[in-house]
């Protein structure tokens, strides 16, 4: 690792990362007392409940309904149970339920039994993903050399599927090592997972496994020709956040943006359901080895980015909290920051710089995930790629680990093929020409930047400490994230929530919580 | 007055142009190029870089001069009413109203399709253009669907709200019309109409629409948040509200 640039008070930092524990804490206490209608249809997609019935309504979905009030005691076991009764397989079974059977109706088998079958059931999810696992961590070894750093990141975001693969497998082959495929305006408000292909979306594609399919045979493809591996990302957020994971884990999606309270404070969905709805997406993000892309530069699109920095610090620290807690390592916690200063002041590059070093420093095993100027492009071409290569620069110079592409259309229009092209072909001009800019420079002390990321952090522990003096709930009712009060009570998806029964039976949660020994209780 | 294109010498008529043509990167694909350009009318065409950008597709960057002119004289442009944007709403808002203003939403009704009035009024908006939550001299509620008349009245009337935003998806058998309809009829007996900045917007909804029915306006398609506080902030100031 480099050595210190910015001079930070290892104390500080250490007691910016107790503060955010303690912040956790009765969250935790909160989410283990908890399910939701989310994790258990998350779970029933790990045993295998997938399809639609005759209306479009997902299986698993119908199964939650069936089971109502009573997810309390976990949905698993009415669901193996039913497998156990009528002799069938998962497909089989899925068919049945689409076609009217409610398996709440069963008699139950005896509970050893269900116990039994469990255990194989859960064996046949962790072998697949394990497998996933294997696979990218091989491609990943083999074909490193050709991968930058940091990574390229592209979006594309067409609606249809087939025409995503084409734009992805273009922006592939100009040479970038990620494509995003951007969800359509909405969907994290949906309370199901929509099924099948889909050629239809409205600023975007909808996430589906058969399209999380499809796309990742189209970027093994283009990855096996151009010697790479593509890595391949979605939406793990709103209102299916842990389902969105299952379906990623089993068709090897590679990242997802999964943040602990974007949901709560910029998609008014309730703070409990996102709260317990997250540690379990991000358990099996965790146990497929992708890698989460967490949501701070959306503070910086509603705040001054000079006046609220320490929140996007505050948040920073908060997410990785909470992904600890979700046995989720380091190395898989791309915290997320963006370069949205006013251009026109002074020095703004400095603060930028010791913004995204000071990120660097606190948190420096996270691949970080760096979010190019969007909020003061304008329809001036010509200054925003002035402004990309200056982002640029600030992200390799800073050891970033994912750099989501500027284009110089920012705010005009969906890219051009031709405006990605420049954005790679800026992007590895600077990460040429400033290779080793990092390792030979070192700031001046006391100068604009380290007395820039002392401020900032000082302001984080002031905040984080105000935010522990209520308590997460109440800071963020109270307005104190993104200036936007959130009620407890409010939002989308609280009746999705339920307590958990004392016999709570949940065996992939338990396994998963195992697996990534995370501690419980505490 | 003719005018052309200024390069470095008056008249010269200079365009620089940059596309992409799908074809591969080939001396034949500048050719291609050049030949295009001066299709549109441009003399003296160079093609300055040419890139592929992948196997079946070249970018290009060209120069061309042209000898077409325009009279500016003859230039005559309608001025269109404009939105204000994000930051002139929140500054009007300050220098004119002088506190925040309550701006209440919801889906009434039986309509459960919430895609409208969350891209009006969520935080994140749509299409990069910020929702009403995120504008900070505007408290924005936004109720969500299937809320009765009656409730979105009471709830209006409880936050005291300075605007109310109805959408309206679902129009089979114009049950749009009729709800639209009741909520009016409500909001009068209560005798709150005059009190009240009240919009009604959905893919069907216009502002002719609206208006016969009694609303302040109407936004349909294509409409964008600042559109709509745009509307509200410059309605209050013209009926005299403040404080």
């Amino acid at each position: 690792m480099t050595k210190s640039k910015l001079n930070l008070d290892a104390n500080k930092i250490a007691k910016a990362r107790e503060l955010s524990k303690q912040i956790a804490a009765p969250v935790q206490k909160y989410i283990e007392k908890h399910t939701t209608v989310a994790i258990e249809r998350s779970t029933l997609r790990m045993i295998g409940a997938d399809g639609i019935d005759s209306d479009g309504v997902p299986i698993p979905n119908k199964i939650v309904n069936q089971i109502g009030e009573n997810i309390c005691y976990g949905a698993t076991k009415y669901y193996i149970n039913a497998l156990l009764k009528k002799g069938l397989t998962p497909d089989e079974l899925n068919k049945e339920i689409g076609n009217g059977l409610d398996i709440t109706k069963l008699d139950f088998v005896d509970f050893s039994y269900i116990e039994e079958k469990a255990k194989e059931l859960v064996e046949t999810f962790a072998t697949k993903v394990k497998a996933n696992v294997a696979y990218r961590e091989e491609k990943v070894n083999k074909y490193k050399e050709a991968e930058n750093s940091p990574l390229l990141y592209l979006i594309v975001a067409t609606g249809n599927i087939y025409e995503d693969v084409k734009q992805a497998q273009a922006a592939a082959k100009q040479g970038a090592d990620v494509i995003a495929v951007i969800r359509t305006t909405g969907q994290s408000l949906l309370d199901f997972v929509p099924y099948g292909p889909t050629t239809e979306g409205f600023g975007g594609t909808y996430a589906t496994q058969e399209n999380f399919k499809i796309m990742r045979k189209a970027l093994d493809e283009t990855g096996e020709a151009t010697g790479k591996y593509i890595r391949l990302v979605n939406y793990c957020s709103g209102l299916c956040m842990p389902e969105i994971a299952v379906m990623g884990a089993l068709e090897r999606l590679d990242m997802m943006l999964n943040d602990s309270m974007y949901g709560i404070l910029f998609r008014d969905i309730n703070m409990y359901r996102t709260f317990v709805d997250q540690k379990f997406s991000r358990m099996i993000n965790s146990f497929a080895g992708i890698v989460i892309n967490s949501g701070e530069d959306n503070y910086l699109t509603t705040s001054d980015a000079v006046e609220k920095a320490y929140t996007v610090t505050a948040s920073q620290f908060i997410n990785e909290r909470f992904a600890y807690e979700s046995g989720l390592p380091a190395k898989l916690m791309g915290l997320g920051h963006a370069f949205e200063m006013n251009p026109d002041i002074k020095n703004g590059f400095l603060l930028e710089m010791a913004q995204a070093q000071m990120a660097s420093e606190i948190f420096p095993e996270a691949p970080l995930k760096y979010m190019p100027p969007t909020k003061y492009m304008t329809g001036d071409i010509f200054k925003g790629l002035a402004m990309n290569t200056l982002f640029n620069f600030i992200a390799k110079s800073t050891n970033q680990g994912i750099l989501l592409l500027g284009m110089l259309t920012e705010a005009i229009h969906t890219p051009f093929m031709q405006d990605r092209f420049l954005g790679v072909a800026n992007a590895k001009y600077v990460l040429n020409n400033i290779a080793d800019f990092s390792d030979d420079i070192e700031y001046k002390k006391d100068g604009i930047m380290q007395t820039r990321a002392r401020t900032v952090l000082d302001e984080t522990i002031e905040f984080l400490e105000e935010i522990n003096k209520v308590d997460l709930f109440e800071a963020i009712e109270g307005k104190m994230f993104a200036e936007i009060s959130r009620p407890k009570n409010g939002g989308k998806g609280l009746e999705g929530v339920a307590e958990k029964a004392a016999d709570y039976y949940n065996p992939f949660y338990t396994y998963l919580e195992n697996e990534l020994n995370i501690a419980k209780g505490n | 007055m003719m005018i052309r294109p200024y390069g470095d010498t008056l008249n010269d008529g200079a365009v620089q142009m940059s596309f992409t043509l799908p074809v591969a990167h080939s001396a034949k694909a500048d050719e291609a190029a050049i030949l295009y350009t001066k299709k549109l009318g441009f003399k003296e065409v160079e093609v300055v870089h040419s890139n592929p950008l992948s196997d079946e597709f070249t970018f290009f960057v060209v120069y061309g001069k042209t000898d077409i002119s325009i009279d500016y004289d003859k230039v005559e442009v309608e001025e269109v009413e404009k939105s204000l944007d994000f930051y002139g709403v929140n500054n009007f808002i300050k220098e004119n109203i002088k506190r925040n203003i309550v701006v209440v939403g919801a889906c009434s009704g039986s309509d459960a399709h919430t895609v409208g009035i969350d891209a009006i009024m969520n935080m994140k908006g749509f299409d990069q253009h910020y929702g009403l939550e995120r504008y900070p001299m505007i408290d924005a509620f936004n109720l969500g669907a299937q809320i009765p008349n009656e409730d979105l009245i009471k709830k209006a009337v409880e936050l005291n709200a300075d605007a109310i935003l109805i959408s309206q998806i679902v129009t089979q058998k114009e049950v749009h019309i009729q709800n639209l309809t009741n909520f009016i009829e409500l909001l009068e007996a209560e005798g709150l109409r005059s009190k009240m900045v009240v919009c009604a917007g959905g893919p069907r909804i216009g502002n002719k629409l609206a208006l016969e029915l009694g609303y302040d306006a109407g936004f349909g398609r294509g409409t964008y948040p600042e559109d709509v506080a745009s509307f509200i902030v410059e309605k209050m100031h013209e009926r005299g509200v403040n404080n």
